[in-house]
C-alpha cells in the first residue's frame, strides 16, 4: 500500500497514470451528467409546494456540497504539503483552489435564483447557508489572491497552506455564528431540505448529480495538477521525452 | 518569558514615542461612527438598535488599519529576522506582539467606546455591556490579525490583500458581540454568547502565534 | 416541448440557473485545455532552443 503510494507520488507516474484515466473518468462523468440532468428535468415529478421550481436544487446542492468538500480537500492536502513537503499534494492544493470558487459561485448565484420564486427576494439575508456560502468565497478568493501576490511561488505555497488551515478552524465557526444570528431574528423558516421526506424519485437524481459534480471536480483536479507538473518539471528527462512525443515516460 | 516582556515593553515604548500611532486608530474609530450617524440621521429608536453593530464595525475598521504596523518596521529594519533566528519561540514573540497591538489599539477603543454608545443612546446598562463584549473580543481582533499580516508583511501591496484574508474571518466575533448587546437590549439572557465569545478568545489566543509564527518564517525566510 | 421548456412557469428561474452553471463549468474544463497548449508550445520552444 505505502509503496503504491510513494509511486503515485513520483511526477512521471502520476502523469502517466491520470493520462490514462482521464479520458475514462470524462467518459463516466458526461454519462453521469446526462441521466442526472434526465432525471432531474424530466423524470421526478414536480414538488407539491415549490412546483417546478425545485429543479434548480441539481445544480445548487450539489455545487454547494461540492464547494466545502473541494475545501476540505484543499486543506488536508495543504497540511500534507506543511508537514511532509510532498510536491503532488501542493500541486493538489493550489488546483483545488479555482474549481473550489467556481463551485461557490454556482452555489451563490443558482440559490439566489432559487430564492425569487420561494421567497420573493433575489438575495434573503435570513438564510444562514446563503451567507455561509458567500463567506466561503470570501475565503477562496483570499487564497487565490494570496496566491497570485507572493512572487516566490514556492513560498506562495506554503502561505496558502497555513490560510487554507486557518480558514478550515474557522469555517464552522463562521457558519455557526451565521445560523446563531438567524434563529434570533426568526428570518423565513422555509428551508430547502427540512421537508420531512424527500421522494425517491427526486432523490436518485440529485445523487446522480452530485457523484457527477465530484468526478467533475477530480477531472478538472487531474487536469490542473498535470499541467502544473509539466510546468514545474519542464527541465526534467521525463518531460523532455513527452515533449518529443516518444512517449517513454 | 523573557522574550514576552522585552518585546512588549519594546513596542509599547515605541508607540509612546509615536503618538500618532496611538491616536490614530481611536481618533479613526470615533470618526467612523460620527460619519455613521452623519449619513444616516436616523431616528433615536432606530439608531439604539443600529449602535451596537456600528460601533463594531467601527473597531474592525480601525483594527484593521493599524494592522499592518504589527511586523511591517520590525521586517524592514531586520529585527523580525533576528528574533526568528534567535532559540526563542516564536510562538512567544507573536503573542507579546499580539498583545501590544491590543494595548495600543483594541484598549484605547474599548476604553472610549461606552461613552460613544450613549452618545447614540444607549442605556448605561447597555454601554456597559457593550464595553465588556469589546474588551472580550478587541483581543480576537488582533490575534486573528496577526496571521494576516504574518502572511502578507512580505508584500508590496500587501494592506488591500489583507483586508480580503481576515475580514471573513471577523464575522464571528462581529456577530456574536453585537448581539450580545441586542439579546441585552431585548431583555434576554446573554450568558451563553458571552461565553461564546470567551471561548473564540481563548482559542484565537491559543491558535493563532502557532499560524502567526509559520507564516512569519515563510515571509522572512 | 413547450411544457418542457416552461416549466409551469419557472422556465426563466431555471434555465437561467441552469445556464450559468453550464458556462461556469465549461470555462473551468476549457482553461485548463488551453493552458495545456500553451505548456506544451512554451516547453518546445525552451527544447528548440536547447538544440540550437
Amino acid at each position: 500500500m505505502y509503496r503504491w503510494f510513494h509511486q503515485l507520488g513520483s511526477p512521471p507516474t502520476f502523469y502517466k497514470w491520470s493520462g490514462q484515466w482521464l479520458p475514462w473518468l470524462t467518459f463516466v462523468c458526461i454519462t453521469l451528467f446526462v441521466v442526472g440532468l434526465y432525471g432531474g428535468l424530466v423524470y421526478a415529478p414536480a414538488d407539491y409546494l415549490q412546483k417546478d421550481s425545485f429543479r434548480i436544487i441539481y445544480v445548487h446542492v450539489p455545487a454547494a456540497w461540492m464547494s466545502m468538500f473541494v475545501y476540505v480537500v484543499m486543506a488536508f492536502s495543504g497540511a500534507i504539503a506543511l508537514i511532509w513537503h510532498i510536491k503532488l499534494s501542493e500541486i493538489m492544493m493550489l488546483s483545488s483552489a479555482s474549481i473550489g470558487a467556481s463551485f461557490t459561485f454556482i452555489a451563490l448565484i443558482t440559490g439566489s435564483i432559487w430564492g425569487k420564486p420561494t421567497w420573493g427576494t433575489w438575495w434573503e439575508w435570513g438564510d444562514a447557508r446563503l451567507l455561509s456560502e458567500l463567506l466561503l468565497l470570501f475565503l477562496y478568493i483570499g487564497i487565490i489572491g494570496l496566491y497570485s501576490a507572493i512572487e516566490d511561488k514556492r513560498k506562495a505555497a506554503e502561505a496558502v497552506s497555513i490560510l487554507a488551515l486557518v480558514g478550515i478552524v474557522n469555517i464552522p465557526i463562521i457558519h455557526y455564528s451565521v445560523i446563531f444570528l438567524n434563529t434570533l431574528h426568526q428570518g423565513p423558516t422555509v428551508s430547502k431540505f427540512d421537508s420531512p421526506s424527500i421522494e425517491t424519485s427526486m432523490l436518485i437524481p440529485l445523487l446522480i448529480m452530485a457523484l457527477a459534480f465530484k468526478l467533475f471536480y477530480i477531472i478538472v483536479l487531474l487536469m490542473r495538477s498535470r499541467n502544473e507538473l509539466l510546468w514545474r518539471e519542464r527541465r526534467s528527462q521525463w518531460v523532455r521525452n513527452i515533449i518529443k512525443g516518444t512517449g517513454n515516460v | 518569558m523573557n522574550i514576552f516582556i522585552t518585546i512588549l515593553k519594546r513596542d509599547l515604548l515605541l508607540a509612546i514615542r509615536h503618538r500618532a500611532e496611538l491616536l490614530n486608530p481611536m481618533l479613526f474609530f470615533v470618526l467612523v461612527i460620527v460619519l455613521f450617524q452623519l449619513g444616516m440621521r436616523a431616528k433615536p429608536a432606530v439608531l439604539v438598535t443600529l449602535a451596537p453593530a456600528i460601533v463594531w464595525i467601527a473597531a474592525l475598521l480601525s483594527a484593521l488599519l493599524s494592522l499592518d504596523h504589527m511586523f511591517r518596521s520590525d521586517m524592514e529594519d531586520g529585527a523580525l529576522e533576528q528574533m526568528i533566528i534567535s532559540t526563542q519561540p516564536t510562538s512567544l514573540l507573536v503573542l507579546a506582539k499580539i498583545l501590544a497591538h491590543w494595548i495600543i489599539t483594541g484598549l484605547p477603543v474599548t476604553l472610549i467606546a461606552p461613552i460613544l454608545g450613549l452618545m447614540l443612546g444607549l442605556t448605561g446598562d447597555a454601554s456597559l455591556i457593550l464595553f465588556f463584549t469589546l474588551l472580550i473580543g478587541t483581543p480576537i481582533l488582533s490575534a486573528i490579525g496577526s496571521i494576516g499580516v504574518a502572511l502578507t508583511v512580505g508584500l508590496r501591496r500587501g494592506s488591500v490583500l489583507l483586508s480580503i484574508l481576515v475580514l471573513p474571518l471577523y464575522v464571528p466575533v462581529l456577530i456574536f458581540a453585537s448581539q450580545t448587546v441586542n439579546t441585552f437590549m431585548a431583555g434576554y439572557p446573554i450568558f451563553a454568547s458571552l461565553s461564546v465569545l470567551m471561548a473564540m478568545l481563548v482559542l484565537s489566543l491559543s491558535l493563532s502565534p502557532w499560524a502567526s509564527s509559520a507564516a512569519l518564517r515563510m515571509s522572512v525566510s | 416541448m413547450y411544457e418542457f421548456l416552461h416549466m409551469g412557469g419557472y422556465g426563466g428561474y431555471i434555465w437561467s440557473a441552469y445556464g450559468i452553471t453550464a458556462i461556469v463549468l465549461t470555462l473551468s474544463i476549457v482553461l485548463p485545455i488551453i493552458q495545456s497548449r500553451k505548456n506544451h508550445k512554451r516547453i518546445e520552444h525552451m527544447l528548440e532552443q536547447e538544440q540550437d
